[in-house]
C-alpha cells in the first residue's frame, strides 16, 4: 500500500495541486471572513470581541490536528522506514507552528477585552506555549542534523515527547481550574455555541485547512527538489 | 453601518488587530515557502544545465525530474 506514496509517483500531482488549492482557498476565506467580521452576531456577553474565535478556535484546531498527524507519520515512518512520511511531515510542521503561534497571539489580544490582560500563566495557555516550543524543536533539528538516520530518530523522539501534550492541552479546562473557558464545540454532546456562530467557524476553519494543505503542498514540493539536486550532484 | 463594522462598539482594535495578524502570518509563511521553492527550483534548473547530454538524457528518463522542468510556474 505505501508503494503509492512514493514522491516519483505523487509528484506530478502535487505539483500541480498548489494553484487549485489557492483559489479554492481564498474562495472560502473571502467568504469567511465576510461572515466572521460583518454578517455573524455580537455576543451577548462579549459583545463584538467574540470576532476574534473566529481566527483563534481554527488556528488552535488545526496547530493540535497538524502536531497529532505528524508524530503519527513520524512514527509509523520509523517503524516501516517509510523515508516519505518524514518527509510529509517535515512538510506539514511549519504550517502547524505558524497555527500555533497564531492561536497564542490572537488569544493574548482576546484576553485582554475579556480577562482584561494579555498574559496569564494557566493550564491551558502554558500547555499551548509548551506545544510550541516542540514545534520549535521539531523544526530546529532537522536544521541542525544533517545525517538522515539520526534526524529521523531526533524527530520521532521530539514528536513522541510532545504528543503528551497534546490530551493535556484539550481537557486542561476540565482538569484545572483556568481562566480559559471550556470548550463550545462537542462532537458527542450538545454545543453550548449559538447556530449562527457555528457556521462562519466552521468556514473559517475550511480555509485555514486549505491554507495548510498549500503551504504543506510547496514545501514538500520544495523538498523534492532538494533531494533531486543531491541526485544531479551524484550523476 | 462603516463605524459599527470598524469600531465595534470599542473592541474593533483588538478584533482588527487579531485578524490582521493572522493574514500577515499566512502572507509571510506563503513568500517564504515560495522562494525556498523558487531558489531550488532555479538551483535543479542550473544544475540540470550543466550536465553533458548522456547526463542529461539519462536524468531527463526520471520522470520526476521531467515534471520539474516542465512546471517551471506552478504558482
Amino acid at each position: 500500500m505505501f508503494k503509492h506514496f512514493e514522491p516519483n509517483k505523487i509528484f506530478a500531482i502535487t505539483s500541480k495541486a498548489p494553484k487549485y488549492v489557492l483559489v479554492l482557498f481564498i474562495i472560502i476565506l473571502t467568504i469567511g471572513l465576510t461572515e466572521a467580521l460583518i454578517l455573524s452576531p455580537e455576543d451577548y456577553k462579549q459583545s463584538h470581541s467574540v470576532r476574534i474565535m473566529y481566527v483563534h478556535v481554527p488556528a488552535a484546531w488545526i496547530s493540535l490536528g497538524i502536531f497529532s498527524v505528524i508524530t503519527i507519520l513520524s512514527t509509523i515512518g520509523y517503524i516501516f522506514k517509510i523515508r516519505n512520511f518524514f518527509l510529509i511531515s517535515k512538510s506539514l510542521a511549519p504550517s502547524g507552528f505558524v497555527f500555533n503561534v497564531i492561536a497564542l497571539v490572537t488569544g493574548s489580544i482576546w484576553g485582554k477585552p475579556t480577562w482584561g490582560t494579555w498574559w496569564a500563566w494557566d493550564a491551558r495557555i502554558t500547555s499551548m506555549l509548551i506545544l510550541a516550543l516542540f514545534y520549535i524543536m521539531y523544526l530546529v533539528a532537522w536544521r541542525i542534523y544533517q545525517n538522515n538516520d539520526k534526524v529521523f530518530k531526533i524527530t520521532s523522539i521530539i514528536l513522541i515527547l510532545g504528543v503528551v501534550n497534546v490530551p493535556i492541552i484539550k481537557y486542561s479546562v476540565d482538569w484545572w481550574n483556568t481562566l480559559h473557558q471550556p470548550a463550545s464545540i462537542n462532537i458527542l454532546s450538545k454545543s453550548s455555541i449559538h447556530i449562527s456562530m457555528i457556521f462562519p467557524l466552521l468556514t473559517m476553519t475550511a480555509a485555514f485547512a486549505l491554507f495548510s494543505i498549500l503551504i504543506f503542498l510547496m514545501k514538500y514540493n520544495t523538498e523534492l527538489i532538494k533531494i533531486k539536486n543531491k541526485g544531479l550532484d551524484r550523476l | 453601518m462603516i463605524n459599527e463594522t470598524f469600531l465595534m462598539n470599542g473592541y474593533g482594535l483588538y478584533v482588527w488587530s487579531a485578524f490582521v495578524f493572522t493574514l500577515l502570518s499566512f502572507l509571510s509563511l506563503y513568500i517564504v515557502i515560495k522562494v525556498q521553492y523558487i531558489k531550488e527550483k532555479n538551483k535543479f534548473i542550473a544544475k540540470f544545465g550543466n550536465l553533458n547530454s548522456e547526463r542529461a538524457t539519462f536524468a531527463k528518463s526520471q520522470r520526476i525530474n521531467r515534471e520539474i522542468l516542465s512546471n517551471t510556474t506552478i504558482i
